[in-house]
């Protein structure tokens, strides 16, 4: 089944073109890596995935269905920086989607609905090794504290995509291979589409089953912004076959060890 | 020899080299005073630890022949409820329209120039205005207060929502947030420290507006106490009453700093 259908896709701001003729058709529960040298637009086509963004020209289906014009629980996201709420504990930071879906005016719950939603929330951060830290502020929390804290806020609400923009790209390598491990058994457990943008090639490689190669092909020496970047490579990645040993750290899976972090 | 900028008082060497400034001005007024009253016993200016400590005792611990009253306490009162009512109201109208501003495009399209040239109208030059208007009662006092700082509290809630990390509010959205749950769970709960902090800075400047109106038309209140006094010379009174306001609004100042502390805990550096 096709999640996602992306059509003569173009993108530009004002005479700057950033994206162009994109065409492409994603399976439901892919891990699409995208990947390229910074200002290609790798990020541009996540948001417009988000709808943080509007593309130009072309039509982007989602389930066959024009994607919302807004962002919404359907698409979840995990940014670089700034996805948690600083202001919000641990466990809060995990409630805040149920919260909000299940009171609409205040966003918060009471009574038996909060507490079959924080049962919830505990499961979740017991599934990226959060546990012991549910009353913490995000300020106590390392990066990649943070980032698993992101996934599980993300997750509560088991979106169908999941949009992860350089989630790992602040991480010290060794947590970074912890959180491959992580993304990858959640991905697989959930059966989510996922779109991720990363600079790291291996990384790409490694965890997609698709790695979708943006670049600039058309140059005009006299106007370097006339022409937009496209999808130039959409080769297939590891992460589905049984060679996936050269990025998977020896570990357990889920729930990981706190100590890691 | 270390640089000047690696050395370090310890805790008790901070402790006396902050009370050194305080203890340095009351030994130059006592100086100064018994100067001046060597020379002429009958001079106002500096008056002597005596006479203040009299003072003091006939301001804050003597009931006012005419009225019963004690005034240190009924001026204290009267000017405490006016900076109050003009602080809160002004809180208020920074909180719902600096979040307005700073959240919604079109609002801030339609307010945020308005503001900015309202922010620059002196406000003192408002005040025979406000008397017109308001007449010579309480309601033109705490008018002052709220013209005088509401504009700054409005335009800093404002700068600090717009400040707010756009992926913050995206986010929200991706977990099913509406304006209304975006205004109540994320922008409102991280404003209020900064709108505290805002609150401390203005504590000056509605002192100063309110001391000034009931410098002008008044019956009670410190500021007015102040200015009526000051036509008998009576540094005696004056001098007390600028120490009891310095107090008071140093107070309010370290009591806005721990309600912040306690509340936004998340917001302090650790």
């Amino acid at each position: 089944m096709t999640a996602l259908s992306v059509r003569g896709l173009w993108k530009s701001y004002g005479g700057r073109s950033v994206l162009e003729r994109i065409d492409l058709d994603v399976a439901s529960g892919e891990f699409c890596t995208l990947v390229g040298a910074s200002g290609c637009g790798k990020t541009t086509f996540l948001r417009i995935l988000l709808s943080q963004e509007r593309p130009t020209r072309g039509t982007v289906l989602l389930d066959e269905r024009p994607l919302p014009p807004e962002p919404e629980p359907g698409r979840g996201v995990v940014f670089q920086r700034y996805s948690v709420f600083p202001h919000l504990t641990v466990l809060q930071n995990v409630l805040l989607g149920p919260e909000l879906q299940g009171s609409r005016w205040l966003g918060r719950l009471f009574g038996s609905a909060r507490r079959r939603a924080v049962e919830d929330a505990e499961g979740w951060l017991a599934a990226v090794g959060l546990a012991g830290s549910r009353d913490a502020y995000p300020a106590a929390l390392s990066g990649g504290m943070q980032q698993r804290l992101a996934i599980a806020q993300a997750l509560i609400l088991q979106p169908r995509v999941l949009l992860l923009d350089e989630p790992f790209g602040a991480l010290d390598p060794g947590i970074r291979a912890d959180m491959h491990v992580l993304i990858r058994d959640l991905w697989k457990r959930t059966g989510m589409t996922v779109f991720m943008v990363t600079h790291d090639i291996k990384e790409a490689f490694g965890l997609g089953t698709r790695v979708l190669a943006f670049d600039r092909v058309r140059h005009d020496p006299q106007a370097p912004e006339a022409y937009g970047a496209t999808i130039t490579y959409d080769l297939p990645g590891r992460a589905d076959g049984a060679e996936e040993g050269s990025l998977t750290p020896v570990h357990d899976p889920i729930p990981l060890p706190l100590a890691k972090t | 020899m270390r640089r000047l900028v690696n050395r370090r008082p310890g805790a008790a060497g901070s402790f006396y080299l902050a009370a050194l400034p305080f203890v340095l001005l009351v030994a130059a007024y006592l100086m100064g005073s018994a100067a001046r009253l060597a020379e002429n016993p009958n001079d106002k200016l500096l008056p002597a630890p005596a006479t203040l400590a009299a003072a003091i005792e006939q301001v804050a611990a003597t009931e006012d022949v005419r009225t019963g009253d004690i005034i240190l306490w009924t001026d204290t009162a009267a000017s405490l409820q006016r900076l109050g009512l003009g602080l809160a109201t002004a809180t208020l109208i920074g909180l719902v329209f600096g979040i307005a501003i700073g959240l919604i495009p079109y609002i801030r399209a339609t307010l945020a120039p308005f503001v900015a040239v309202l922010s620059m109208v002196p406000p003192l030059a408002v005040l025979p205005i406000l008397f017109i208007v308001f007449g010579l009662g309480e309601l033109s006092k705490v008018v002052l207060v709220v013209v005088g700082v509401a504009p700054f509290l409005v335009r800093d809630v404002a700068f600090r929502v717009a400040e707010l990390p756009g992926e913050l509010l995206i986010k929200a959205q991706t977990l099913g947030a509406n304006t209304a749950q975006i205004v109540l769970r994320v922008v409102l709960p991280q404003v209020m420290p900064r709108l505290i902090g805002a609150l401390r800075l203005s504590l000056g400047p509605a002192w100063l507006f309110l001391i000034a109106a009931e410098a002008i038309a008044s019956t009670d209140g410190l500021g007015y106490r102040i200015f009526l006094v000051r036509r008998y010379l009576a540094m005696d009174v004056i001098l007390p009453y600028v120490a009891w306001i310095t107090f008071l609004a140093f107070l309010l100042d370290l009591a806005l700093a721990r309600l912040s502390r306690r509340l936004y805990a998340w917001a302090q550096p650790s």
